[in-house]
């Protein structure tokens, strides 16, 4: 299992480096540059400064001192920001963004699980009805249009939480201080997971209404199990491998889900110096956070699969 | 016969079905209908029919996998199915089931050896891990497979090892009833022979009841003490095995009998006229009177009038047919 997993980081480098590079011709053949701003600069200056930072080379060339930098783990300063490196950047964006995203990942695998059974376990009747009517409203209304109901709802109207701030504002923090750190999350997680819970919620309730069907469910009621112990010792593990497998996408689309609330809320994240960055064609911060990004996906991709090796048999990881 | 293990008494299986979209008419698809018989302690029960008559339905009726309609099922003297959940779940160790297809009826992710210790740890809560891998080892040995098939997974067994692992798992409680749900037509045929007599031997061994479901009647005749033939969830005819294969009295037993292939070529020319002419009614508007009558070359307006009563011309044989051969 250890040398599957090596040789699944070695081949993932090449997949990082494909989308480094397809991003850095995506990112210089737009156009516009970093230096377009509303005051036009002496032609001379900007010539400077675009030698400055190698970008009077061929695009390849570029490319190539890029490509040798990162690799040493070098991402170069900010263009725009030009005292802030592209590491700092990412430093004081990460542990927002994972905060946000993973809690909304763990969070969209519990209730989305749960509620998935749940709706199989009682198929048909006014919970499932339930289940699903949440379910397709997830999948129907997109982050961006939950995002400001929620704000208008939970921030506007009732005062409840903060706005767009990670200020402890709003009457939630100040009737329970220890939520302080808390609180500026609530919103944009719930507008961030709704998405995955309906996704979740609908392939636990497939998967497990297809294991309930098996006939080896039915073996296990013939040895007198109780329903609780066939459910929870022979259908469970099988009803959750869709979701353990869904789990790799569902990082790509939180990830990308982030980009749109973080710029909503305004949390200082990873997804909103990625907009900024686009904006600014500050080229060096958009790679740099690419390569975060394309590096989270991958490895959730491996997880998922070491995991599948250990939650089904018939799978071997080692081979 | 003493107390019967097992009393099924006018057995009912209905299956409500919907009309059609608009309709608001409910049919009654009758699986079962109206079926009685007993199993005696160390006897072997065929029931023998063509597919879609309801033999594995009253199998699972039988075994409360499915509510009956109608009718009751006593267990030594017990109704089964007046027993709520938590009284029937005790009772399974007695009554133990082996599914047609084995290696779908053995779930993929456990090892064969924590699928055959579950019923008897379900069973007995009390018992520690190295009694359990003991039984479960016995167990394994009764069936003739290798122990070292515990630490194994289904999918690594062929279809016949896989039916000697659904075996292990029914008789690992020592069950006085084990209930054969056509336990080998997905079976080759080589195989098919070991698995029967393998079942043969264990009844022999530990003295239980088998009810055999099968559509095979030399399979049947091998291993049963007494037929019962079923067609359209009713029963036709109920004999010891030497006297139904020697003299079946009812139509329908003759042209099952009739219809087993015979390796002389002149022989089986012969006999190809007596093929049965069309298909199985539907169960869910079967003809009136005698169910059989559609197909049946003794047919007269009395079948399609009355339902022929159940009667037993002699100890040990009962047929339900107007006209039946004596």
């Amino acid at each position: 299992m250890t040398s599957y997993a090596l040789r699944r980081l070695l081949i993932a480098i090449p997949t990082v480096f494909l989308i480094v590079g397809l991003s850095f011709v995506l990112m210089h053949t737009a156009p516009g540059g970093p230096f377009d701003a509303d005051a036009a600069l002496e032609p001379a200056v900007v010539a400077n400064l675009r030698a400055a930072y190698d970008l009077d080379k061929p695009l390849l060339e570029q490319f190539v001192i890029y490509a040798g930098r990162a690799m040493r783990g070098e991402f170069g300063p900010s263009i725009v920001y030009p005292d802030r490196t592209v590491t700092q950047i990412i430093a004081t964006g990460l542990p927002v963004s994972l905060r946000l995203g993973l809690t909304a990942l763990t969070l969209a695998t519990l209730i989305g699980g749960t509620l998935g059974i749940v709706g199989a376990l009682k198929r048909n009747s006014a919970a499932d009805y339930a289940v699903m009517t949440v379910a397709m409203t997830g999948i129907a209304v997109p982050s961006f249009v939950l995002a400001p109901l929620l704000t208008l709802l939970f921030g506007v109207t009732l005062r409840l939480l903060p706005i767009a701030t990670l200020e402890p504002s709003g009457s939630l923090a100040r009737t329970y201080p220890w939520l302080g750190p808390y609180v500026p999350y609530i919103m944009p997680v719930i507008a961030l997971m709704l998405p995955q819970v309906a996704v979740i919620a609908r392939l636990s309730r497939a998967a497990m209404i297809e294991v309930l069907n098996q006939a080896y469910i039915r073996t296990a009621r013939a040895k007198g199990l109780t329903e609780n112990r066939v459910v929870t010792r022979h259908a469970l593990r099988a009803a959750l491998l869709p979701v353990v497998s869904y789990l790799g996408p569902a990082v790509a689309s939180v990830v990308t889900g982030a980009v749109v609330v973080e710029q909503i809320f305004q949390l200082p994240g990873m997804g909103r110096f990625f907009i900024q960055g686009a904006l600014n064609r500050d080229y060096p911060v958009v790679l740099g956070i690419v390569i975060v990004f394309a590096g989270a996906v991958v490895l959730m991709n491996l997880v998922v699969d070491l995991l599948y090796g250990v939650l089904d048999p018939k799978v071997r990881v080692d081979q | 016969m003493a107390t019967p293990l097992l009393d099924v008494r006018d057995l009912k299986v209905h299956f409500p079905v919907r009309g059609g979209l608009f309709s608001r008419t409910r049919l009654s698809l009758k699986a079962v209908d109206g079926v009685s018989f007993q199993v005696a302690a160390g006897e072997s029960l065929g029931i023998v029919g063509e597919s879609g008559c309801g033999k594995s339905t009253l199998g699972r009726a039988v075994l409360q996998l499915i509510p009956a309609t109608a009718g009751k099922v006593v267990w030594l003297g017990q109704d089964l199915g007046a027993l709520d959940a938590a009284q029937m779940r005790e009772r399974r160790s007695d009554l133990q089931v082996v599914f047609q297809d084995p290696i779908s009826s053995l779930n993929p992710r456990m090892t064969v050896g924590d699928s055959i210790a579950e019923p008897l740890a379900t069973a007995h809560p009390g018992m520690d891990r190295t009694s359990l891998r003991k039984r479960v080892l016995e167990a394994l040995g009764q069936v003739g497979l290798p122990l070292d098939s515990y630490a194994r997974y289904p999918h690594e067994f062929s279809g016949g090892q896989a039916q000697r692992i659904a075996i292990a798992r029914a008789i690992i409680v020592q069950p006085k009833l084990v209930v054969c749900d056509e336990p080998v037509s997905a079976l080759d045929v080589s195989i098919q022979a070991q698995i029967v007599g393998l079942l043969k031997r264990l009844q022999r061994e530990t003295g239980m009841a088998l009810i055999f479901i099968s559509h095979d009647l030399s399979v049947v005749r091998y291993l049963c003490h007494r037929v019962m033939v079923l067609y359209l969830g009713r029963k036709m005819e109920e004999a010891d095995r030497d006297s139904l294969f020697a003299r079946p009295a009812h139509p329908y037993t003759q042209a099952l009998i009739a219809a087993v292939p015979v390796a002389d070529p002149v022989l089986a020319k012969a006999r190809a006229a007596e093929v049965l002419p069309g298909d199985l009614p539907s169960p869910l508007h079967p003809p009136s009177g005698c169910v059989f009558r559609t197909r049946c070359p003794k047919a007269q307006d009395l079948c399609a009038a009355e339902i022929p009563a159940w009667r037993e011309p002699s100890p040990g044989r009962g047929v339900a047919c107007h006209f039946p051969d004596a």
